[in-house]
């Protein structure tokens, strides 16, 4: 008889997931990943200004709304017909640039290396530094003060499988904090050119507010310096760690097998070269990508609105009560095939698109030297490893940008709101592809609709009762304990969500 | 040297120039900080939000995350931080409860949706049941020391509580109008804000508040963006940015300096590198109960005071404009079609 177990919350994700799974001879037979909140974006733009747009819903999510943003203005280009010139173009691709590092960065360290890396092992610290000296004494007065919740937030948790390594674990522990520092730097790059974060103030339709001024761009290039060398030495590093005290996982965790990614970071300024690859996998191969076949379907979803229209035509009318339903996610399907997105989709799609040389040898590279499959990629650990590797090449591009900016120039091209519209904005998160798709009419917003990552990644099952990608994902990981199911947690949070 | 309020005051204002302008808790304020037994417990609950606050957060700059941390608060649940999931952390709030009731306190991220008896976030699951948000603040708020509602989702409904409010999204002084609440608005609050009033609270209490529980500190009536604003004096001149990137006030592109507390203009965001209004982007009034504005106004629509034949060019003392638009605002946020006709005038105006 299968067992039923229920994680609510997901922690260390951005939003309220729960997931239900059955068990069965130790390993998951089913799975149910549900999102638990509702705040209505589509409903709340209706009839607005189309420039709130891009403000309004950078606030989707605080980990990744420059990624809304871009999304965002890029559907505003298109419905206002315009496109920015290169400066402008440029300093986006910058300020998406260092917020996808930093939420690289934020996603190894601080949300996912806890179901790893054992923080206790700091009680063991024989050496001489300061930072990590003091945190050995706060981990010891803690524990000694007997207080329910002590070593908050680090503890309590799932007992598990550990890293057992202290000499490991204490250097994790280092690089934690030293990641807080690196991520909180890569926001105040992104700030020079944004003006604010988390939500930027100078993404506008048409390009960019803020100049490229000299001061600017070499304090930009100074943070990707330190960056791009904190990955190389660090980050890239402590995912192969990672990887060889858990090989198992690159056979944990597959999911759909088919992969989907927008590509993102505008090469020209009509958009149509990108840095990271546009394209869509099916079952191993490539193909052009086509924005009219996607459809979202809510036959399992808390919405009693019609079930499996185009974004362009989409609807958002919650019902919380729906019979059979069990989350506030759509479930959006590409060809009527459920996709994979993030950093893995993107180097898939990339490394078989024929078209990208760099990520070809890149992803050759670093498998041979783990001494694993391509195939073996598609796993919980072939998403931390993609991740780590989008990380490196996107410094690299992070510090070529400024040097392609010419100070003096225009950053913005002037706009008309037409009184009719209509436009779509395809980009990356962090997290995966991200699409926004707008209809104006008499200079206000009729339909806004946002097909965010996490849809793809945790929706609930379609009409046609195919699993989403992270439930079907779910699907054949062991669980070695029942209480403390730490595996399928360690899947959930691979996709970043 | 003995830490006085006047003193802490001071720093948080950032006048005490030997401090720098972000940093609130200086090696004094710490100091001071440790001779108060243990750390403060905090229960961190995230309605209907973004996580934008507590990534705001992990901005601190001094001291940083990891000195706030494991100098001054107990961070016992924090959905997005913390090392438990399911039942494991549910238990966290369990036994805070059971042993630190009326001690510990409440910060509350993201608004409150109260349609349909709160389903619309659930934030975990105990007994095989969802546990609504609603509840959640209710249960947490009722035996905690304070609340401290952070973001101005959580402070005035925020995003989620726009026009048409389809979850009933709630701030936090309307579910639990008895608490001591302490409102720090943004979107984010600047971490400065966030540590700052922490700050005060252990070491001296309840800061002084302003009418919508808001600490003087930081959004005093001294405190408006545009009298501090480093573009002031193109405003006062009446040089006015005619379309984005130009140089000038941004009041003409719908800038809501006029009307919005907080000192983000003399403090900045991420240590100061830029903030708002220097990048260009102009101010959205984002700290302000009235944000994000209704159906039909606009984020880049100028303030309607605008319309007040010769305003812009008189150059008057700071207060009697700020005063003069500040009411004029008020009357112009209720006229849609007002704001309709803005919008279209200017986009017609423009060249494509």
């Amino acid at each position: 008889m299968a067992k039923k177990i229920t994680v609510s919350p997901l922690t260390r994700i951005e939003g309220h997931l729960k997931i239900d799974v059955e068990i069965e001879g130790g390993k998951i037979v089913d799975a149910r990943s549900a999102g638990e909140m509702f705040r209505g974006w589509e409903v709340i733009l209706k009839g607005r200004h189309p420039l709130d747009a891009q403000q309004i819903t950078q606030r989707i999510c605080g980990v990744c709304p420059t990624a809304h943003g871009h999304a965002s203005t890029r559907a505003l280009d298109d419905a206002f017909e315009i496109t920015p010139p290169d400066n402008g173009r440029l300093l986006r691709n910058m300020v998406l640039g260092a917020n996808f590092i930093q939420s690289h960065i934020l996603h190894f360290y601080h949300l996912a290396a806890l179901d790893y890396v054992d923080i206790s092992a700091i009680l063991k610290y024989k050496g001489n530094s300061p930072k990590l000296n003091k945190v050995k004494r706060w981990a010891k007065a803690e524990l000694d003060s007997g207080r329910s919740n002590a070593l908050s937030p680090f503890l309590p948790r799932y007992k598990g499988d550990y890293i057992e390594d202290d000499e490991l674990n204490i250097e994790a522990i280092s690089h934690y904090l030293e990641a807080l520092e690196m991520r909180k730097k890569a926001h105040e790059a992104l700030t020079l050119f944004g003006g604010k974060m988390p939500h930027t103030m100078s993404v506008i339709p048409g390009g960019i507010t803020e100049k490229p001024t000299v001061d600017k761009i070499a304090a930009y290039l100074s943070y990707m310096k330190e960056l791009h060398s904190f990955i190389e030495k660090k980050y890239l590093p402590d995912v192969i760690a990672v990887a060889q005290n858990y090989p198992h996982y690159f056979g944990i965790g597959k999911g759909s097998g088919n992969f989907l990614a927008y590509g993102t970071f505008e090469e020209n300024s009509e958009g149509t070269e990108l840095f990271l690859t546009r394209g869509v996998v099916i079952d191993g191969t490539y193909r052009q990508f086509d924005k009219m076949k996607i459809n979202e379907y809510v036959g399992f979803s808390k919405y009693k609105s019609e079930s499996g229209l185009h974004p362009w035509s989409g609807k958002t009318d919650p019902d919380p009560e729906k019979e059979k339903s069990y989350s506030f996610i759509k479930a959006p399907r590409y060809d009527d095939t459920v996709m994979e997105v993030g950093p893995l989709a993107r180097m898939v799609v990339a490394y078989l698109s024929g078209k990208n040389e760099a990520v070809k040898n890149l992803v050759d590279g670093t498998c041979a030297s783990i001494g694993i499959q391509v195939s073996d990629l598609f796993s919980v650990l072939g998403r931390h490893a993609a991740r780590a590797l989008e990380c490196l090449m996107v410094a690299e591009r992070c510090q070529q940008w400024p040097m392609e900016l010419k100070p003096g120039e225009p950053v913005h091209t002037p706009f008309t709101i037409p009184s009719e519209a209509k436009g779509s904005g395809l980009a990356e998160a962090p997290r995966g592809a991200v699409s926004h798709w707008i209809k104006i009419h008499e200079h206000l917003i009729d339909l806004y609709q946002v097909v965010a990552p996490t849809t793809w990644n945790c929706s609930p099952r379609d009409d046609q009762g195919q699993r989403g990608a992270v439930e079907q994902a779910l699907v054949g990981t062991p669980v070695a304990d029942v209480a403390n199911p730490i595996e399928p947690v360690r899947v959930v949070r691979s996709f970043d969500p | 040297m003995k830490l006085t309020r006047r003193k802490f005051l001071q720093i948080c204002a950032g006048s005490a120039a030997a401090y720098g302008t972000s940093s609130v808790l200086t090696p004094q304020v710490v100091h001071a900080l440790k001779q108060k037994a243990g750390n403060q417990p905090v229960i961190w609950l995230h309605g209907q939000g973004c996580t934008g606050c507590a990534v705001s957060l992990l901005n601190a700059q001094r001291p940083d995350i990891a000195e706030t941390l494991l100098d001054i608060i107990s961070l016992d649940y924090h959905e997005a931080v913390m090392a438990s999931a399911g039942e494991v952390s549910m238990g966290v709030l369990d036994s805070a409860l059971a042993d630190r009731a009326g001690d510990y306190i409440l910060v509350v991220e993201g608004g409150i949706p109260t349609a349909h008896n709160g389903d619309y976030c659930y934030i975990g699951e105990k007994d095989d049941k969802p546990v609504t948000m609603l509840e959640a603040v209710h249960t947490m708020g009722e035996r905690a020391k304070a609340v401290v509602a952070v973001g101005s989702c959580a402070c005035w409904g925020g995003i989620p509580s726009a026009p048409p409010n389809p979850t009933g999204a709630k701030p936090v002084s309307e579910v639990l109008p008895n608490a001591t609440l302490i409102n720090i608005p943004g979107c984010p609050p600047h971490p400065d804000w966030m540590v700052g009033t922490i700050a005060h609270l252990l070491l001296f209490g309840i800061p002084h508040l302003d009418r919508l529980k808001r600490p003087t500190m930081f959004f005093g009536p001294n405190k408006i963006v545009h009298d501090n604003c480093e573009r002031r004096q193109y405003f006062d001149k009446g040089q006015f940015a005619k379309d984005f990137s130009d140089e000038g006030c941004l009041y003409e592109l719908g800038c809501k300096g006029p009307i919005t507390h907080c000192d983000i203009s003399t403090r900045g965001w991420l240590g100061g590198v830029n903030w708002c209004v220097r990048s260009g982007g102009g101010c959205i009034g984002c700290t302000e109960p009235s944000f994000p504005g209704n159906t039909g106004d606009g984020l880049y629509e100028k303030l309607p005071a605008a319309q007040v034949p010769g305003l812009p060019s008189i150059n008057a003392k700071a207060n009697t404009i700020g005063i003069a638009l500040g009411a004029a605002t008020a009357a112009g946020i209720a006229g849609h079609a007002l704001g309709r006709a803005i919008t279209k005038g200017r986009g017609k105006g423009k060249e494509g």
